[in-house]
């Protein structure tokens, strides 16, 4: 009995573990490339949470004109959104070359604004919150014996770990992309001279990341809830930022990391209910951060940032 | 030269525009003011006009609604819901700013709505902002501050209520305690604040009242605001053995419906979310508050006092929601029967529901 209730525990710890890590991967995965380029984003917050917004208003509106791909539409829309937001970031850090704190964090702002605006004249006020059939979770090994529920998965997350990642490293690593994009990033100069167009990489770069960060978010929206509301992001991009100098810009170390706050957050969900000693739930609720800051702490020491880190580049 | 002025023109514009999307919804905010001036403006033309007649007849009130958080967190929600139906039906006229937060912003607020709007009522939540709100409503007697909060009223003016839905939650949870295989219980709350605890507590007395082998255990996810964290800490409750939840924050349902568990909403009716599922809840009314002082100010008689009643099922203002018997499964008709008239005995004042405001335990089992 008490070893059924064991493996219960860990089961639905490790499938937890996974789902909460998801959003955190595609975030991370997105700022890791930004920064790689040598530009800090911190929109990244608010652009998660407009991307959460813009894809489940499409999909309920979507859903409302009772077409099929209505998740799919959302998922599309919030790439979109992202896109146009990494542009933005990249106008202001790239073009203007303006302080990238007070661009990046303009942008959280405006993100957050426009899409609680938007909530608010789209869906009125309401006190029940508007939803949606979200995605459905795969089973793909659901017959698995005692293992089964832990690969009970949303797609998005078979995205993140089997997709994403196997690709976020190779085009860093080993494409003619990514050879300049690490290059934009650490001499921009070098790169200029030897060809490389400094401005089109680190447009096209925080473009696609500022839509990994929107996934992230849309994840959030479409998958796991089903429903929008304001903190559905929480800070969970802050973290993302972290994850990023924990990862030392790697994507590989990036899912350790995001693997790491995912499961200390299930862990600390599960301990509290075990009630095994006397421990304020508050000490458990920052658990998963302060073992965050332990892990910069330890792995973060020596971090080489990328070289053009905050820089922005001039041909002078 | 020319590109280092394009540039600042640039950052300028950036600037205003940070400004003005910057503190959330405020857009609404500014859109609201301005509508209030433009009819403040019509009505103060209008009570001149009347003024040698009598002073009853000037119209609806004029009452504005400051929140600390957003409208669309449950308590707000239920407070601006009760204004807005006033407002509907001619009594009043309703502006309001919400998402204030507890920065400061408060007071500003509303001296400014008491100096430039005067509205005859100002409702809203004090808590983290308690003093300003009692220092502004201080100095502006001549406006009624109607406002929720854990402490007293005050004189001349200031008006406290709360939501007192303990005795509907009791009810939910001798709902939840009869419905139970398993015999455990989750509760996913926001933050221990009293508010909170003593309509947890109450669910777990309810449960513990028809099922004296029940364990109730308790999450809290320490925001008001997390909806993801609470369907994680719900999933987490659901490992641990739970058969039936009950959501005092957003996201809980989703993980009930998801399992195919009975779930209980809070604060407002939430069937409509996943109605397989979600069986009842504790419902907070606002509206024989709002009508209330809505009487008193018309008609020149309010004074500062402690509303608490009218947020009780005795008046009305606290209900359970509607039992759905339509969820998945039925719900046994001696447990209806049960439910309905100790109900009925809280009704008529012969069942007292206890308030208790410390934080519940973990595990009720346990204690």
């Amino acid at each position: 009995m008490i070893e059924a209730t064991f493996v219960t525990f860990l089961v639905g710890l490790l499938g937890a573990t996974l789902r909460v890590a998801t959003p955190l991967l595609f975030a991370t995965i997105g700022e890791l490339y930004t920064e790689r380029s040598g530009v800090l984003n911190l929109g990244i917050e608010g652009i998660m949470f407009l991307g959460a917004f813009v894809g489940f208003a499409i999909a309920a509106k979507s859903a409302e004109a009772e077409l099929a791909g209505y998740l799919w539409l959302g998922l599309g829309g919030a790439i979109v959104v992202g896109l146009i937001m990494g542009l933005l970031m990249a106008f202001f850090s790239v073009t203007l070359g303006v302080n990238q704190h007070v661009a990046g964090l303009g942008i959280t702002l405006l993100s957050t604004g426009l899409a609680l605006f938007g909530f608010r004249m789209i869906f009125g006020q309401s006190s029940v919150l508007p939803s949606i059939e979200p995605f459905a979770q795969l089973s793909i090994f659901g017959d698995l014996p005692i293992l089964g529920p832990i690969f009970e998965q949303y797609l998005l997350t078979y995205v993140a770990f089997i997709v994403l990642l196997p690709l976020a490293w190779w085009l860093l690593y080993r494409t003619n992309y990514g050879l300049e994009l690490r290059s934009v990033g650490e001499n921009p100069e070098a790169a200029d001279a030897a060809g490389v167009n400094v401005f089109r990489v680190r447009y096209i770069t925080l473009a696609l990341g500022a839509a990994l960060m929107a996934i992230g978010g849309a994840f959030l929206s479409l998958a796991q809830l089903g429903a929008f509301s304001p903190g559905i992001i929480a800070g969970r991009g802050w973290v993302c930022i972290a994850l990023v100098i924990f990862a030392k810009w790697d994507p590989i170390r990036a899912m350790w990391g995001a693997l790491l706050f995912g499961g200390v957050f299930a862990l600390q969900l599960r301990l509290q209910l075990l009630d095994l000693v006397d421990i304020p739930f508050e000490f458990f609720l920052a658990l998963p951060y302060l073992v965050t800051i332990a892990a910069l702490a330890l792995a973060g020491r020596n971090v080489a940032y990328p070289g053009a880190y905050l820089k922005a580049y001039r041909r002078e | 030269m020319l590109r280092k002025t394009f540039i600042l023109l640039l950052g300028t514009i950036l600037l205003s525009l940070i400004a003005a999307c910057g503190a959330s919804p405020e857009p609404v905010t500014v859109v609201e003011t301005v509508v209030v001036t433009e009819e403040v403006e019509k009505i103060v033309t209008v009570e001149v006009a009347v003024e040698a007649t009598t002073e009853a007849e000037s119209g609806p009130l004029v009452v504005f609604g400051a929140y600390a958080t957003a409208i669309e967190e449950p308590w707000d929600g239920v407070i601006h819901a009760a204004l807005n139906a006033a407002q509907e039906s001619g009594q009043i006229e309703y502006t309001f700013s919400d998402d204030i937060g507890y920065s400061g912003d408060m007071e500003r607020i509303l001296r400014e709505v008491a100096e430039e709007t005067q509205p005859d009522v100002i409702f809203g939540d004090a808590f983290g902002n308690e003093e300003a709100v009692r220092r502004v409503a201080a100095d502006y007697p001549d406006i009624a501050f109607v406002f929720g909060s854990g402490g007293g009223p005050a004189e001349p003016n200031f008006s406290v209520f709360d939501n007192w839905i303990h005795e509907p939650a009791y009810l939910s949870g001798m709902l939840a305690g009869g419905l139970t295989k398993s015999n455990v219980i989750g509760v996913v709350g926001g933050l221990p604040v009293p508010e909170v605890n003593r309509i947890v507590n109450a669910f777990i007395a309810g449960a513990a009242s028809v099922n004296p082998d029940v364990d109730v255990k308790t999450t809290f996810i320490n925001s008001w605001f997390d909806p993801a964290a609470a369907k994680e800490a719900a999933l987490a409750q659901i490992d641990a053995g739970a058969d039936v939840l009950f959501a005092e924050r957003f996201g809980v349902i989703e993980a009930a419906a998801e399992n195919g568990l009975y779930a209980f909403g809070n604060m407002s009716d939430q069937t409509e979310l996943a109605p397989e599922y979600v069986v009842s809840g504790p419902v907070w009314n606002m509206n024989p508050t709002v009508e209330y002082i809505i009487n008193q100010v018309g008609g020149g008689t309010y004074t500062a006092q402690d509303l608490k009643d009218f947020s009780m099922v005795a008046k009305g203002g606290a209900t359970l929601a509607d039992i759905n018997t339509a969820v998945e499964g039925g719900i046994p008709d001696d447990l209806l029967e049960q439910v309905q008239a100790k109900q009925q005995e809280i009704v008529s004042g012969l069942f007292r529901v206890d308030i208790d405001e410390a934080q519940p335990p973990t595990s009720s089992a346990a204690e």
